[in-house]
């Protein structure tokens, strides 16, 4: 059987969504207890995407609040998730027009109606409301990455800390870590399959994400809400925002952090003024404690070698793409196939879920999340700065750029010049501590 | 001619070979009356605005038994009842559309008809383009000369109203009906080979080697159009390489609905709703995928990774072997038939 096979020939059940025959979700909870109650904060595609997953577990659950910094995602999301076609969700919806929240504090009024929290907003946000919601005593599913700062991601392992401490469940969003090819190969990785890891190799290149223009009336801080993608305060940069991914295989498979990085980077070919501050390329070279390097490039540019993957080699042989172990000599050791597999997207709620439907207390990502952002960070600090950037000093940067004062009408960190455009990173000058 | 590469060597190639079964001895190909038919020569076409061309030829009309025999290896149950129809000629791309043609439609940028004149009535605002994909649709195979892949139904159809109004021809994604007809090219066979050979499936894949890109050459990845030989009217990659979409949504009682005789007039009609049907089989396929008569119904796995919801109307995460040809009838239409077709399947632009 191939991959199109199987799910052609069976009533596939895929990520916990059954594709065929009737939805398995039911209103009534059997033993009579409470469905476990959940709020969405961040209501784009990702957002939805995650709200589509938690109803979609075994578990009984319901959707209560819902919030976002703007009315009409709310409102979009909220149609989404009730007319969604694979499966209906109506029952598992309850967020009356009075729980859908907008504006800068509507994290802070969707919170207290539920048991665990989705928070999907850009990165940016992501300590001060996950904050929130441990301080509040919830369950956390949240996005990556988890910070765009160094400040950020110091309160996030504050908070992770608090968490645990607690007995609160947290996953994050870095789903390598919830899909078997990833779980499977990293195991033998660990286990000495191919001895010491010498050298790792990691990428994100693609051809670049949405840009949203700049709407007549719109106050500079409604366009860069709007346009996130492209400043750092929101996003954190691509290789924050996206190459994340690779880059926490890399800190998994060599067992932790980077003690230094240096690299280089810039804008080649996106340097439009609707493409704000951050760069298109960058190419980093991670030194670990252990004498490791990983070297890892990611790119945002159309019609260039498209690659997103990860490979290391070791002393006794290599790994050259997930689920592949190959010998010194290249005989293949480990093939997997994981045509078969769940959605990691689904599995992180289905292990989440059940873990708080059986009170259990698992779960503790948000320390891992934190290094690995902290990791792509230090990435974006080496590229930036065009210097090495140790480990520590990236890790007790004071450097902020968060704004002080969030409202529509409040200067965001950056602001454009008289021709529109955005202050650029120049690599040598820039400074990034 | 297209360059012709090397066949894998035989060994390797039965070695992959899995699924197929072996049944009856020895299949002459029959002949239907479209056999002695002939195409046309292949006529280039360049896409205004660009230096993009690409290559249709005019399909004899002819009749030919749709589906397959109860008795065909790999057979499907969708593949029936067969039935004998007859079609009046039209015109098919030889090669599945390339990453060149698609990237136009993609990226505007590239038209420099849209670059001279802002007010050109292919700018941005006039024409529905795709939103840039979140992972390479492609997932690193495709390229300049490769066949575009990874997009959905959906976005196939608008590429084939993008090209119909900027070329002022009616392009658009061929019936199953037509896909087969132009796949067997007057053949009876079940892979359309049109000579005499042993069913099994070292023969039948030695046989296949020069003619497809499937599971025992293509090294597991798309390969560049029209480097593999082409059928008897001039098509290459009707069978692997990409997967083709074609235009309907997929029933699996769609041949019962029809009846022998001439093919459904007219265009017909679609929606961009349902699940559609890729034809044709593709580069990691084996024999079975790779007969005229198989179909393949899109499924939700296609989308599996996709992490947002609404999922992405453009692409999916998951089916860089689906891509797509044009046909396009052999009467010239006028701009407002053309429009009228257009506006009924995907809506006023």
């Amino acid at each position: 059987m191939d991959r199109r096979d199987f799910v052609r020939t069976t009533t596939a059940t895929i990520g916990g969504l059954s594709f065929v025959g009737q939805p398995r979700i039911a209103r009534a909870q059997p033993s009579g207890r409470d469905p476990i109650r959940v709020g969405l904060i961040g209501c784009g595609g990702r957002g939805t995407g995650a709200a589509v997953q938690a109803l979609s577990t075994d578990q009984d659950v319901q959707l209560v609040a819902m919030g976002d910094a703007f009315a009409d995602n709310v409102e979009n999301s909220y149609r989404a998730l009730t007319e969604f076609e694979d499966v209906d969700l109506t029952p598992r919806i309850n967020v009356p027009p009075e729980h859908r929240y907008s504006g800068f504090d509507a994290y802070e009024r969707v919170i207290p109606h539920a048991d665990v929290i989705i928070l999907a907003t850009p990165p940016g946000f992501r300590p001060m409301h996950f904050e929130a919601a441990v301080n509040a005593g919830k369950h956390v599913f949240m996005e990556k990455p988890v910070a765009t700062d160094s400040p950020g991601v110091r309160r996030v392992l504050e908070s992770a800390a608090k968490a645990k401490a607690d007995g609160l469940n947290v996953v994050v969003g870095l789903q390598r870590h919830y899909q078997t090819i990833y779980r499977e190969w990293v195991d033998r990785l660990h286990a000495g399959m191919i001895g010491d890891i010498t050298l790792g190799r990691v990428y994100w290149n693609s051809g670049g994400v949405w840009v949203r223009d700049r709407q007549p009336g719109q106050t500079e801080m409604e366009y860069q809400m709007r346009n996130w993608y492209y400043f750092n305060w929101l996003c954190g940069d691509h290789i924050v925002e996206q190459h994340i991914h690779n880059i926490d295989v890399a800190n998994w498979v060599l067992g932790g952090p980077p003690a230094r990085a240096q690299g280089q980077g810039g804008r080649e070919v996106r340097d439009g003024l609707e493409h704000g501050e951050i760069f298109d390329h960058h190419f980093v070279e991670f030194t670990y404690d252990s004498g490791a390097t990983v070297l890892s490039q990611c790119r945002h540019m159309p019609e260039c070698m498209n690659r997103v993957s990860e490979a290391f080699r070791g002393s006794n042989g290599s790994a050259p793409e997930p689920g592949r172990i190959m010998s010194a000599s290249g005989h293949t050791l480990f093939e997997y196939d994981d045509a078969e597999d769940p959605n990691p997207y689904q599995v992180e709620h289905d292990e989440l879920f059940a873990a708080v439907a059986g009170g259990r207390f698992k779960y503790t990502d948000g320390e891992n999340g934190a290094i690995a952002t902290m990791t792509s960070i230090l990435g974006r600090m080496a590229t930036y700065s065009g210097r090495v950037v140790e480990w520590d000093e990236a890790m007790a940067s004071d450097l902020d750029l968060m704004p002080a004062h969030y409202a529509w009408d409040a200067p965001p960190p950056v602001l454009p010049d008289a021709n529109g455009r955005y202050a650029i990173p120049v690599p040598g000058y820039t400074r990034v501590l | 001619m297209p360059t012709q590469h090397e066949p894998t060597s035989h060994a390797s190639a039965v070695r992959r070979i899995v699924l197929f079964s072996l049944l009856s001895a020895s299949v002459p190909p029959v002949a239907t009356n479209a056999q002695t038919l002939q195409a046309g020569e292949p006529v280039t076409r360049t896409i205004p605005g660009t230096t993009v061309s690409f290559d249709m030829v005019l399909l004899p009309g002819g009749s030919f038994r749709i589906g397959s025999p109860l008795d065909e290896p790999g057979r499907d149950e969708d593949e029936g009842p067969q039935r004998m129809l007859t079609l009046g000629p039209f015109w098919m791309g030889t090669t599945e559309v390339t990453h060149e043609m698609f990237s136009v439609f993609r990226d505007r940028s590239l038209d420099d008809d849209v670059r001279a004149d802002p007010d050109h009535p292919f700018d941005a605002d006039a024409v529905t383009r795709p939103s840039p994909p979140y992972e390479d649709p492609a997932h690193g195979m495709g390229g300049a000369g490769r066949p575009a892949t990874g997009m959905t139904r959906a976005a196939a159809l608008h590429f084939a109203r993008w090209i119909s109004e900027k070329t002022g021809r009616l392009y658009r994604l061929p019936t199953e009906v037509e896909w087969e007809y132009a796949c067997r090219a007057g053949l009876d066979d079940a892979f359309g080979l049109g000579v005499a050979y042993q069913d099994d499936a070292e023969s039948i894949t030695n046989l296949l080697l020069e003619r497809a890109w499937f599971d025992a050459n293509s090294d597991g990845s798309l390969r560049d159009v029209g480097t593999r030989a082409p059928n008897r009217w001039g098509l290459h990659d009707m069978r692997g390489n990409a997967a083709e979409w074609t235009l309907q949504p997929y029933a699996a009682d769609r041949y019962a609905s029809l009846s022998d005789g001439p093919a459904a007039g007219g265009e017909p009609a679609t929606s961009t709703r349902g699940r559609g049907v890729v034809r044709g089989g593709a580069f990691d396929d084996d024999l079975r995928h790779l007969r005229c008569a198989d179909r393949f119904e899109e499924t939700s796995a296609w989308k599996r990774r996709d992490p947002q919801v609404p999922k992405s109307r453009w692409w999916n995460t998951d089916s860089p072997h689906v891509g797509l040809r044009l046909v396009s009838p052999e009467r010239a239409w006028s701009t407002a038939e053309i429009t009228a077709y257009w506006d009924a399947i995907l809506g006023a632009n």
